[in-house]
């Protein structure tokens, strides 16, 4: 059934700080509303539960993309096409343009942002696996100051995360030391476009005379929320890519996430799906 | 923008000409652009996001006006199918669709030129992968793809497709 729309209000303050100062004053009645291509859809189903929004999309403050040697930081309303157009990221972040180019159509890239991909904490979500490869930290704002939180810690179960009430995400910060490693992105779907992924996978590795110095590995689709796989990471890292040493890092991957059966696919495809992701990403490193 | 007994004015331009509008603010674009203005050529078809039928130019990029909660119109420009041809003279992808017979049932329509529209505005010589990749959010349940996808290639004879 459809929303009753005078139930639902949206504001568009003229400033950052009165939006935040309005969500410090009320804290929970006010959500934020960026792009909207997640929010809407349940808006029309009429599974849209929360009633007030505050609007961010016309905040400069959350709009900007700045480079330091070390890092590039995005800001929360970043879209998938800005992303796509970034020279930088092009060069430098294969894994978030390979992302951003494989998240709905041109409309939703053009309308959907960075910030709203975490915020929305869908375990499907195509941005995160590429964020939590780059070392992601977020920036968390409030009337009352800012915190820095590293990514891989955000989500602490099924769309639930270190965002209190009051607070905003503006920035995403990413680490521009992965520039040279070898790096791997793949979204398994149903189709090639505007679906939605039954396993993802993003790697990257530091990969010097066989051995694998550093790496990267993160899934997505397979647990409560996107994964950073450390106990395989750890297995793998100063190791080489021995047949042995393949078969030990599938074995350590399986336990490392908790795929379900759902709409989308079932347990058994997405665990053996991860576990040659992984395969694959490992393949490619060895023909370095 | 002011508020009245939950109604909000919005102020924007739509196919070149300032409008203000009357709706709730998370009202749909798609449905105060048919409803409100009359302007029908948009159309309805998943609701979600998922099919492109709705597509509009907000600002100049492509959106599926299902998606756009009309409050987030205020001061943007907005072009709809009917605001692509100027006057008489038919939008080059417009000629192309009518001369490769690129429309069938006809509601995928309006969507799709707007989307190869805004394709050939950003990139005048794509690639089919571009080209692919710039209707990808447009789904035609007739299946009529092919032509539609001629139809984009001929509406670019004057800059040609890359290899």
């Amino acid at each position: 059934m459809r929303a009753y729309l005078p139930a639902y209000q949206m504001k568009a303050l003229p400033s950052l700080s009165e939006t935040l100062e309005v969500m410090a004053r009320e804290p929970g009645i006010w959500q934020p509303f960026a792009g909207g291509t997640d929010l809407m859809v349940l808006l029309e189903a009429g599974k849209l539960t929360h009633k007030n929004y505050l609007c961010l999309l016309h905040l400069p403050e959350l709009r900007s993309i700045e480079e330091t040697p070390e890092y590039i930081c995005l800001g929360a309303l970043t879209t998938y096409s800005q992303i796509l157009r970034n020279p930088t990221l092009q060069r430098e972040f294969p894994l978030l343009c390979k992302a951003a180019s494989e998240t709905g159509g041109v409309a939703t890239q053009n309308r959907g942002t960075l910030g709203g991909n975490i915020a929305n904490a869908s375990p499907a979500a195509d941005l995160p696996p590429a964020l939590l490869v780059y070392d992601a930290e977020l920036e968390l704002i409030s009337a009352a100051g800012s915190r820095q939180v590293p990514y891989h810690r955000f989500h602490s179960g099924y769309k639930k995360m270190d965002l209190r009430p009051e607070e905003l995400i503006r920035a995403i910060r990413i680490s521009r030391k992965m520039k040279d490693w070898k790096q791997y992105y793949r979204k398994v779907g149903t189709r090639k476009a505007q679906a939605i992924s039954k396993v993802c996978l993003a790697g990257a590795a530091n990969v010097d005379g066989g051995l694998i110095r550093d790496i990267r590995i993160a899934v997505g689709s397979v647990a409560p929320t996107v994964v950073r796989c450390f106990q395989t990471e750890n297995l793998l890292r100063n190791n080489g890519l021995s047949a042995n040493a393949i078969h030990a890092a599938r074995e350590t991957i399986a336990r490392e996430i908790a795929p379900i059966d759902d709409m989308r696919s079932t347990a058994r495809y997405r665990l053996r799906v991860a576990q040659n992701l992984l395969a694959e990403f490992l393949g490619t490193l060895q023909s370095q | 923008m002011s508020e009245a007994a939950g109604e909000v004015s919005v102020s924007c331009k739509i196919n070149g000409r300032p409008v203000t509008l009357h709706a709730f603010p998370m009202s749909r674009l798609l449905d105060v652009l048919r409803e409100e203005l009359r302007l029908t050529g948009t159309k309805e078809g998943c609701g979600e996001g998922e099919c492109g039928a709705c597509s509009v130019l907000l600002d100049g990029e492509l959106v599926n006006s299902c998606l756009v909660p009309v409050l987030q119109t205020e001061g943007t420009e907005i072009t709809t199918i009917e605001g692509l041809a100027n006057g008489e003279q038919l939008h080059s992808v417009q000629e192309a669709f009518l001369k490769c017979g690129a429309a069938q049932c006809g509601i995928c329509t309006p969507g799709m030129v707007l989307a190869a529209a805004n394709l050939l505005s950003r990139t005048p010589n794509p690639t089919e992968a571009e080209i692919r990749a710039g209707l990808a959010g447009n789904l035609c349940r007739c299946t009529g793809y092919m032509r539609i996808f001629e139809a984009v290639v001929q509406a670019c004879q004057r800059t040609g497709i890359r290899p």
